[in-house]
């Protein structure tokens, strides 16, 4: 270690966030245990790993066999949800390969809770008043179908884009290199589209709960019924940074298989390492997972807004350059 | 030649973008919803000045331009090309009026320059921050005027006017800061 790495042994945030850090974790646990919702605690080690082909895990191994990091608690958490634990939350260290930026580390803390028996409606109402409890002020809020808000800003019907529409418009904006960026999936240019023309217009100082995704960008969400369907996935936005993103929960085992197939898929085409997909969450889907609705909200990204901090770095004890 | 991936990019780095030396000015991560990875990035064309925003797909790869900023002592301009050299090296280097721009009209003989090279030759040229020029015409000011409120226009010996307080008289050198283009001090001689 040289003598100028020495010079970054102390922590990047101030004494302060580690107390209001400390603060958040509290109240977080608090506003659960009044709703009865349980604390619970999943191994961050797995043998298996996210297929999302833009999902990258770390990896080591144990006993000569592979293991990886996870990069969110979902699975876990819903293995105790089909076996009957009823609501649960968690505050989970997560870990994504290649993430590195002002809003992103790639070891980062996430609140992850799922709800029993709660709508993606139920669900958002208590996102808010999560939100307004950790703030401690009434905020401005507007939920909008993703199909409202990205017509509105780029005169687009997401449910009907085709990728050579999207790929005009960014051209249009400036943007050619847009096809390089997202390859041959339409899922990748919508959500492109939607950070470079959407996301950075939106109002600061309003939370948007963008419900109601195009099925193409369904993940793990229930679609609904009817002759258009849409996929029951909702994301938070506040000061035009993404915060969270909740689904209520697809529970059919055999479409959860065919969706991590597809992933697999779509990772052998662009030449991404194949990943073993989760047997003991789609054999827990089997035995039956109950209807519920869960989301994932980044801890670090709520303390930098609670803090109007510039950058995750200031929230952190040890960013990844100092870990 | 060398090549940087987007996680190697920070502000000041140098690359090479649609042919030219650019440098770079801004670099965000992005990772939109569930999505692809990317670089927002801002960089600087060093020959044109531009600025163009462009995005880059996460771990892509571009070249490094060639650049690299050093003192050299301003020679001497042949007419056409001014000449400069490295005082360690002694190595000499020309650039065209569109790599020295500005400077042209506050550079003299042996004046320490800030000079850009890329793939060795000038791109651009800095002057010092402060130059010190004869007066070769200016009216002649009025006796005992020796308040600075008005001024007047000086021709300096490198071809630069600039205004001047009505008590500077021709044959006289001054300070000029080169960044604003103004007056600063009358220098004894």
């Amino acid at each position: 270690m040289s003598k100028q790495d020495n010079k970054h042994w102390p922590p990047t945030c101030s004494a302060a966030l580690l107390h209001k850090r400390s603060e958040l974790y509290q109240s977080i646990r608090i506003f659960f245990s009044e709703k009865g919702v349980l604390e619970v605690d999943t191994p961050i080690l797995s043998q298996s790993a996210s297929c999302d082909v833009n999902l990258d895990s770390f990896s080591t191994t144990f006993n000569q066999r592979p293991y990886y990091l996870q990069t969110s608690p979902e699975f876990a958490m819903k293995r105790l949800l089909a076996s009957g634990s009823g609501s649960i939350f968690q505050i989970a260290k997560s870990f994504r390969q290649g993430e590195s930026g002002r809003y992103h580390n790639p070891e980062f803390t996430l609140l992850e809770w799922y709800r029993v028996e709660f709508t993606m409606a139920d669900l958002i109402e208590e996102i808010l008043e999560l939100l307004m409890n950790c703030f401690n002020e009434n905020l401005s809020f507007s939920s909008v179908s993703y199909e409202r808000l990205f017509h509105r800003y780029t005169n687009i019907n997401p449910h009907e884009a085709t990728i050579e529409e999207l790929l005009a418009y960014a051209a249009s904006e400036g943007n050619p290199e847009m096809a390089s960026v997202c390859g041959d999936s339409l899922s990748n240019c919508l959500d492109y589209v939607f950070s470079q023309y959407i996301q950075p217009k939106l109002k600061p100082n309003l939370v948007y709960i963008v419900t109601d995704y195009p099925v193409c960008m369904a993940m793990l969400a229930k679609l609904s019924e009817g002759l258009s369907p849409t996929a029951k996935r909702f994301e938070v936005y506040f000061s035009n940074i993404e915060l969270a993103n909740g689904y209520e929960e697809l529970t059919d085992a055999s479409e959860q298989q065919q969706r991590f197939q597809q992933e697999l898929e779509e990772r052998r085409d662009v030449g991404a390492d194949s990943v073993p997909m989760d047997r003991y969450l789609l054999a827990a889907l089997e035995t039956g997972l109950p209807n519920c609705s869960g989301v994932a909200l980044g801890l670090d990204r709520l303390l930098m807004l609670m803090t109007k901090a510039a950058s995750i770095d200031e929230v952190l004890t040890f960013p990844i350059n100092r870990a | 030649m060398s090549t940087y991936s987007t996680n190697d990019f920070k502000s000041g780095l140098k690359i090479m973008m649609d042919n030219s030396p650019c440098t770079i000015v801004e670099n965000e991560f992005v990772r939109p919803g569930k999505g692809p990875a990317f670089s927002r990035v801002k960089y600087r064309n060093l020959k044109t000045g531009r600025v163009i925003d462009r995005t880059f797909k996460s771990g892509e790869t571009v070249d490094a331009a060639d650049v690299m900023e050093i003192e050299m002592s301003y020679l001497y301009n042949d007419g056409e090309f001014w000449h400069f050299m490295d005082d360690e090296t002694f190595e000499q280097v020309s650039g065209d009026a569109a790599a020295v721009g500005d400077a042209a009209k506050w550079m003299k003989d042996q004046d320490k320059c800030t000079v850009m090279l890329w793939n060795g030759s000038p791109l651009t040229v800095e002057a010092p921050n402060f130059v010190e020029l004869e007066v070769t015409d200016t009216d002649p000011g009025l006796k005992g005027d020796t308040s600075g409120g008005g001024g007047k226009p000086a021709t300096l010996e490198t071809g630069a006017v600039v205004r001047v307080p009505l008590f500077v008289q021709i044959g006289e050198v001054i300070k000029v800061d080169t960044r604003t283009g103004e007056y600063s001090a009358r220098v004894k001689s």
